[in-house]
């Protein structure tokens, strides 16, 4: 059941590789366009997924099964340059040198990773053992052992939550929702490979939200003895063996705490993409005001853009999590069938409740 | 000769129903601020009189809250309005203002 409809993908990552194959089922042909030379975006980073523990590739193994439809054309390396109205479509510019006409285009630029350098007092870049949840995710994927830049097995690890989060100083007053889960799991990892290692998640609030979060963070505390210690981090400094030693308000105990950690790992938060930011102009689409793309209304057009025959799925409009992300794919994808077949679905109205009451604060 | 027999327990209990919130609404009125503290405890780590001294402005942001007065002008006479508690906040309260305006309030109402 062809159509005769074709749809571009700008972004090769979770989100657009699901999207790509649910559109791709429908009979329409789909331009899937990647700036890097391989299809999964972070994904292809990180090695194990909170709550199960199950490999990333797996995942990435699924959806790659999922776009080698005949009428996806997957194109890597390629850089949206231009775009121009074309009657209902898009006519769309890759890399300067190549055309093509989309009737819709479905926006899936994800997410950037917050610079924990912007968070100088907790000394990442400056001091050596200060690294990021994402350095750690590398750190497992290539298999080599976690030590100290000195060398040293780490006797004690420390994990930071909220890290470029829920911080109006950095600039986010959002919160990731990733973070938490992830401090969770990867404290569980490091004690699955070094058991004598002492670990401390340092936290405001455990957002365990999602269904098996709430039995991860118990499994951390059950068996594997993860010490979790209700405070901000307000500063690290470097002692002269390397040691990051911790300033903290142990805020259950109503005291001051110090602690010297052998590595600190930050927990960094999911900041709007810069890739969102390029597409967003060429085609002028409204940021909200945390700076992800703002969808038509908060409950119900969530896949829907202020410009006409232009969607949205994934983390581009907020911090997701990979299921989150999945199934807000499939359906932007179905949003995007119904603009291409004129479904009355679309034809809905709602009132516009302006979300930025939330913000008048100051 | 042993004395022995009943002697009178301080309750521990925040009476919450006579907490006196006077203090608490004077501050809030100058300093809006007071309402915002997700209780992290950034301030308290960073402090530097809280080392030596019972000082912290997440408990004192609660003492003022609760009514608990008393304990509240203990704590604060440690502050040393360096403000790097401000420096620290995720919130961007202007504690070093909240400080100030409790020490006002305490001199106003005469606590």
């Amino acid at each position: 059941m062809d159509t005769n409809k074709t749809v571009a993908v700008i972004g090769g990552g979770i989100a657009g590789m699901e999207a790509a194959t649910f559109l791709s089922a429908r009979g329409i042909t789909v331009y899937l366009i990647e700036k890097e030379d391989k299809l999964g975006g972070h994904l292809l980073d990180w090695e194990r997924l909170f709550p199960t523990m199950r490999n990333g590739s797996e995942v990435v193994k699924f959806l790659m099964d999922g776009v080698k439809a005949d009428n996806i054309k997957i194109m890597l390396s390629s850089k949206l340059t231009a775009a121009e109205k074309s009657g209902k479509g898009y006519n769309l510019r890759i890399n300067e040198n190549v055309d093509l006409f989309a009737d819709a285009v479905l926006v899936t630029t994800g997410y950037d990773l917050f610079d924990a350098t912007k968070k100088e007092e907790y000394g990442y870049g400056i001091y050596d053992n200060v690294i990021t949840s994402a350095d750690l995710e590398k750190i497992f994927m290539s298999g080599k052992a976690l030590q100290t830049k000195q060398g040293n097995v780490p006797k004690k690890i420390g994990l930071v939550h909220c890290v470029g989060s829920r911080d109006e100083k950095a600039g986010n007053v959002y919160c990731s929702k990733v973070c938490c889960v992830t401090g969770v799991k990867q404290a569980i990892e490091i004690k699955q490979k070094m058991p004598y290692t002492e670990v401390f998640n340092f936290y405001m609030d455990l957002r365990m939200y999602g269904m098996h979060f709430e039995a991860l963070y118990k499994k951390a505390q059950a068996d594997f003895g993860i010490q979790f210690i209700r405070g901000r981090l307000s500063e690290a400094s470097e002692d002269q063996n390397g040691g990051i030693i911790l300033k903290v308000e142990d805020t259950l105990m109503g005291k001051p705490l110090k602690l010297t950690v052998d590595i600190l790992v930050l927990l960094i938060g999911l900041i709007p993409a810069k890739g969102s930011k390029e597409v967003g102009e060429l085609f002028g689409l409204k940021n909200g005001v945390n700076g992800f793309y703002k969808t038509t209304d908060q409950h119900t057009l969530t896949n829907s853009s202020n410009v006409d025959g232009v969607f949205f799925a994934g983390a581009c409009t907020s911090p997701k999590t990979i299921t989150n992300t999945i199934t807000d794919a499939r359906a932007a994808a179905s949003t995007v069938a119904a603009y291409l077949f004129n479904y009355r679905s679309l034809e809905r109205k709602i009132e516009q409740n302006e979300d930025f009451w939330l913000y008048n604060t100051k | 000769m042993k004395t022995f027999g009943y002697t009178i327990q301080n309750d521990r209990q925040i009476d919450f129903d006579a907490a006196d919130k006077k203090l608490y609404r004077y501050v809030a009125e100058k300093e809006p601020d007071i309402n915002l503290c997700i209780f992290c405890g950034t301030c308290t780590a960073t402090c530097s009189a809280a080392e030596f001294k019972n000082m912290s402005f997440r408990k004192i942001s609660l003492f003022l809250r609760r009514g608990l007065t008393e304990n509240l002008k203990r704590e604060i006479e440690s502050c040393m309005f360096c403000g790097k508690c401000t420096l620290v906040c995720p919130r961007g309260i202007n504690t070093r203002n909240i400080i100030f305006n409790i020490r006002k309030g305490i001199e106003e109402y005469e606590f």
